[in-house]
């Protein structure tokens, strides 16, 4: 090697060093910096997510709170609940005293289409994020989602027409309570199905007012009359623990094939399914419920051009059967209790 | 002269044996003997809690809490077995519960002077409330497999004859019992009719108000362990419903005045026969949800109006809190 060229090369360790230096191959030993995050974590710390259910207690509500909490609570947001127990005036009033309150976010569960409308409105244009969960109203806001209840009328229904093939023909259906929107498109779903299949006889549409009891008391009536039914479209799993029930007394179980939905936790779904209660629940599986509300929040909250009321959009939920074949495998169904220690609660 | 004088119980009994003619040759398969015993059975709980409110009324008071009765002590049953308690102990914390609660009830209208009205009112509402914000942990509590046995008491049957019947029977019988056959029971009349004067003869009528409240509080608990063994669960928020006002329907269209000291368990199997004779009928024929409403809301009506003219109002029967 001549000396020239051990000059060079040490010219160009030089350079190279300094390159080194000056680019950042020292980030191999103290990181990259993301230049999104901070501001990231700058948006949602702190702000707060209001929910206001229709009532706390039961598993899609308890399921929906926990959820967000465990995906949020990290960020440093904080919670506030608004539980009406039932009573649409006193949500209509807690939507209300929100708005002047002005979480940076509405989580809201609606009672029926037209009561908070209007309010949820405002709430938008006062700055709130508002998204919807499940149960829309007639005003769209920033995010709406849930499941499509005409879609799980429709799937229900065309289960239980399958299983009547070959046989009476003769289905009951069991309504929730008449004046609750989900219901209502419930049954639109149900009456699209049976508009193309004019072999199939209604023999019994009424409403249980989503309460066991009474759900069972119909379906038993209905039983008597029509021993050779053939399939039951059933709209929530809660109540139709209470028609199962009839079913099995009546010694028909495996013969009336009965169709649901509800949301998935596996004592109310799964575990009725393996016992054969339920041949079909459809599930709107709550925890990716959740999650995706979660997901939402977080886009929002660090948007820096979706305002409030500015976009508009929905996140139906895709719906999982529930049967026989897949009620053992894991994560078709959840735990409550599980979901809730996870939010440290 | 004795005037000619039908009595409310004929009156129902009437109506309700029109109803059922009626029912029997109009509508295709009510006249059979599994949709009678499937009425008797959708009736059988409404039938016990009637009798429950039976009691109460007869002594001359009511009792707006029985549904907190129903549904939060055999609630809890379902919650302490999911959490791992045996089945017995937590029936027995289950009744342990009712007959505090009964007792509670029965020191503030006989010892506080309470109206029935307002104080039932409040203590259903706080034991439902008691129930959501600490015992359980979702409305509906689910079954659980340490309860495997227990749905016999609403899904069993014997000799064909479904379990929550033979139920309601032997609480008809055990009330009337107490009812027609013991000191208790007469004093029980005999307060609702006049407590004063029953007073002034020396019976001890706060004990016997006590006692009115813990069995209707007890019976009421008995009922709702009946009606979660039938549906495999306990929607708690049962409270919410108009259940109440069912009770409240099958004890007055039976023939019991609210004001007191009329009236026995015949009434109140009575005013269960029309009731499920009715709702039978209306779900073989498929009636609409507001038109069911609509029926049930005028029987009510007309049993109500029928009571007024039966059993007037003096000065002698009103009383405060009335309704």
């Amino acid at each position: 090697m001549t000396s020239l060229s051990k000059w060079t090369c040490a010219g160009l360790m030089a350079a190279g060093i300094a390159a080194a230096a000056s680019s950042g191959v020292f980030a191999a030993e103290q990181g990259l910096n993301e230049p999104f995050q901070a501001k990231f974590r700058a948006d949602l710390s702190g702000k707060t997510i209001a929910f206001v259910p229709v009532a706390m207690g039961f598993d899609l509500t308890e399921g929906w709170w926990a959820g967000l909490k465990k995906e949020l609570k990290p960020y440093g947001i904080k919670f506030e609940l608004r539980d009406p127990n039932w009573n649409t005036n006193a949500g209509a009033q807690a939507v209300t005293s929100l708005v002047t309150e002005k979480p940076a976010v509405m989580v809201i569960h609606n009672p029926d289409v037209q009561t908070y409308a209007k309010l949820l409105k405002r709430a938008e244009d006062a700055g709130i994020y508002v998204v919807q969960i499940n149960m829309g109203s007639a005003y769209r806001s920033s995010a709406f989602v849930g499941a499509n209840w005409i879609e799980i009328g429709e799937r229900d229904t065309e289960a239980v027409v399958n299983a009547c093939k070959g046989k009476s023909n003769k289905i009951a259906i069991v309504q929730g309570a008449v004046s609750a929107a989900a219901s209502a498109y419930t049954l639109r779903g149900v009456s699209n199905v049976l508009a193309k299949h004019p072999e199939i006889t209604v023999v019994s549409s009424q409403a249980a007012d989503w309460d066991a009891a009474k759900a069972k008391g119909i379906t038993q009536t209905v039983l008597k009359q029509h021993p050779d039914l053939c399939g039951i479209v059933g709209f929530w799993d809660g109540m139709d623990i209470g028609t199962a029930a009839a079913v099995k007394e009546a010694g028909l179980t495996g013969k009336v094939f009965l169709a649901t939905s509800g949301g998935g936790e596996h004592r109310g779904a799964c575990d009725l399914v393996k016992t054969g209660a339920f041949d079909l629940d459809l599930s709107y599986d709550v925890p990716t419920q959740a999650a995706q509300m979660a997901g939402t929040i977080k886009w929002l909250l660090s948007s820096t051009d979706a305002k409030p009321g500015a976009v508009k959009g929905s996140e139906y939920t895709t719906l999982i059967p529930i049967t026989k074949a897949n009620a053992d495998a894991p994560g078709t169904c959840w735990n409550l209790d599980e979901l809730k220690k996870e939010a440290g609660e | 002269m004795k005037r000619f004088r039908i009595t409310q119980q004929e009156i129902v009994f009437v109506v309700f044996a029109a109803l059922f003619v009626f029912c029997s040759l109009f509508l295709k398969g009510f006249l059979t003997s599994a949709n009678i015993l499937a009425l008797l059975q959708n009736v059988s709980v409404l039938g016990i809690l009637g009798l429950a409110m039976a009691i109460v009324v007869i002594g001359g008071g009511i009792d707006i809490s029985l549904i907190a009765a129903l549904a939060v002590p055999p609630g809890l049953v379902l919650q302490m077995v999911q959490d791992g308690h045996s089945l017995s102990s937590s029936i027995v914390v289950a009744f342990a519960i009712a007959i505090a609660f009964g007792l509670v009830n029965g020191w503030l209208i006989a010892y506080a002077e309470v109206p029935s009205l307002f104080a039932t009112l409040a203590s259903g509402i706080f034991l439902a409330g008691l129930g959501q914000a600490f015992l359980f942990r979702v409305e509906v509590v689910q079954w659980s497999d340490g309860m495997a046995g227990f749905d016999r008491l609403g899904q069993a049957s014997v000799f064909g004859v479904p379990m929550p019947i033979i139920l309601l029977a032997a609480t008809c019988l055990a009330v009337a019992f107490l009812l027609r056959r013991t000191r208790w029971g007469a004093y029980i009349y005999a307060v609702g009719d006049n407590r004063a004067a029953a007073r002034v003869t020396g019976i001890p009528t706060r004990p016997i108000i006590v006692l009115q409240y813990v069995l209707a509080a007890v019976i009421g608990c008995f009922a709702g362990l009946v009606l979660a063994a039938s549906v495999n669960s306990m929607p708690t928020r049962i409270f919410n419903s108009t259940l109440i006002y069912d009770v409240i329907l099958v004890v007055v269209l039976g023939g019991i005045g609210l004001s007191g000291g009329r009236g026995g368990v015949v009434n109140v199997i009575l005013g269960t026969l029309l009731i499920g004779t009715m709702l039978n009928g209306m779900t073989i024929m498929n009636l609409s949800y507001a038109a069911q409403n609509l029926v049930k809301g005028v029987v009510l009506l007309a049993a109500v109006i029928a009571d007024t003219f039966i059993n007037p109002r003096n000065e002698e029967t009103a009383q405060q809190g009335d309704i």
